[in-house]
């Protein structure tokens, strides 16, 4: 227990000096969102209406970011060969390592959700439920981002294939996410939506360390 | 503890060419081992196999009684120079992790600090520090926690001459209480080591120094 606790704690002071941090992430986020009214025109009226959705898939595209170097770095420079000379097994390490990238970067992307939501014209009533998914959504792209950072190691552009591999497994979660906002937004139940997000992370969360675990064993020998 | 280290027909491969077949070792608690043979031999990748990080070819590496898992998960500590350290963490950060990693205290972590003379530089980011004092810093979790197998990968190379000796005396006193040392070198070790040259499979079948 102390020992995972150890490698908790590291890894989220490394997620958090990762690629410029959370806080990059955070910035990416709030210049896509700036970005989108820009191309779609401000009348209120429409922007209200893709808000949720909009804010929605600029955090799958913002979680892809700092994914690149969560096994990557460890992989270079022998970490995760000193790593396997534990008791705690491989599929345990890779599962630790995905929350550390879900506390120190999925969290404060959470936080700005619900603001670049607002500001994008979505009723403040939405909030709550947009904080709540993204910390949903969250684990579900950082447990199935980590099987693409796991099968793109020693790849040459390693960042660029995650992001190509990991794509269409976020397809389920941004559609789930997407349809439970839009169901509240217009009033309709919403709770099958958010629901299935949650299926997706449980599953992503329970199977995800598995594949992880096979991928860089792969990679090492 | 594991007190035998037997190699049996060892053949190992990478990247699709064969590096060795037929390699044996048999070592005992308190015997070294000292890996020799050009560049590119394969010493790296056998410590590797010991490991159980490399799939091998052909042969087996046991540990005597003790299961390979059990024994690379407690008994094993593998140093060289992909140390795993980050740049931009400072050195107690690194050296009480990997110390906790491998089951030693934060205790034994200072104390093994104090030996390899690193105390004055435990606050200092890992980038800052010289190769040697790196180094140094990577081989005091082999005295934070104690395990009897050490896979050492050029152990010696950026220490300076008064280190490389102390280091002796830290490998010496490891084989007096029953470890064991396996470790690839090009300069001669300063400890008694049994010496095994890795040659590539076209060059076991000629006569040595042809």
């Amino acid at each position: 227990m102390s020992r995972a606790m150890a490698l908790l704690s590291r890894e989220v002071t490394l997620a958090w000096g990762r690629g410029g941090g959370p806080l990059v992430s955070v910035a990416f986020y709030a210049g896509v969102a700036t970005l989108l009214p820009l191309a779609t025109g401000p009348e209120p009226a429409r922007l209200a209406a893709i808000a949720p959705g909009a804010a929605w898939v600029a955090l799958a595209l913002s979680a892809l970011l700092s994914l690149d170097r969560l096994f990557e770095r460890d992989y270079e420079d022998g970490a995760l060969d000193l790593i396997t000379l534990s008791p705690v097994p491989l599929e345990l390490v890779c599962a630790i390592k995905c929350l550390g990238q879900w506390v120190a970067t999925a969290a404060p992307l959470a936080l700005a959700a619900p603001l670049a939501a607002i500001a994008l014209g979505a009723q403040p009533s939405l909030a709550p439920l947009i904080f709540v998914c993204a910390l949903m959504g969250g684990l579900a792209f950082a447990f199935v981002g980590g099987i693409g950072a796991a099968l793109s190691l020693g790849a040459r552009r390693g960042g660029l294939l995650t992001a190509v591999i990991v794509m269409p497994l976020f397809v389920p979660p941004v559609i789930f996410g997407g349809g439970a906002l839009d169901a509240f937004s217009s009033g309709l139940p919403w709770k099958a939506g958010f629901a299935l997000l949650a299926a997706y992370a449980s599953a992503a969360v329970a199977l995800g360390p598995i594949a992880m675990a096979a991928a860089c064993r792969n990679a090492l020998s | 503890m594991i007190t035998t280290l037997n190699i049996d027909g060892l053949a190992l491969r990478r990247g699709g060419r064969l590096l060795f077949s037929g390699l044996n070792l048999g070592l005992q608690a308190g015997e070294a081992a000292a890996l020799v043979g050009r560049n590119g031999a394969g010493k790296t990748t056998l410590l590797r196999a010991i490991a159980g990080l490399v799939e091998a070819e052909a042969g087996t590496v046991g540990f005597g009684e003790i299961d390979a898992g059990e024994a690379r998960a407690n008994h094993m500590h593998l140093a060289g120079h992909q140390d795993g350290q980050k740049p931009a963490r400072t050195a107690w950060e690194e050296l009480a992790f990997w110390a906790r990693w491998t089951g030693g205290s934060e205790q034994a972590a200072q104390d093994a600090a104090a030996v390899l003379d690193l105390t004055r530089l435990l606050d200092l980011e890992v980038r800052r520090l010289s190769a040697g004092q790196r180094r140094r810093l990577s081989l005091a979790r082999l005295l934070a926690s104690p395990r009897s197998l050490w896979l050492l990968d050029e152990p010696l190379s950026p220490l300076d001459a008064g280190w490389r000796v102390r280091f002796g005396e830290m490998m010496s006193h490891h084989l007096a209480s029953g470890g064991m040392i396996v470790a690839a070198v090009h300069d001669p070790l300063p400890i008694p080591a049994r010496p095994l040259e890795i040659l590539a499979p076209e060059e076991a079948f000629q006569e040595p120094g042809e």
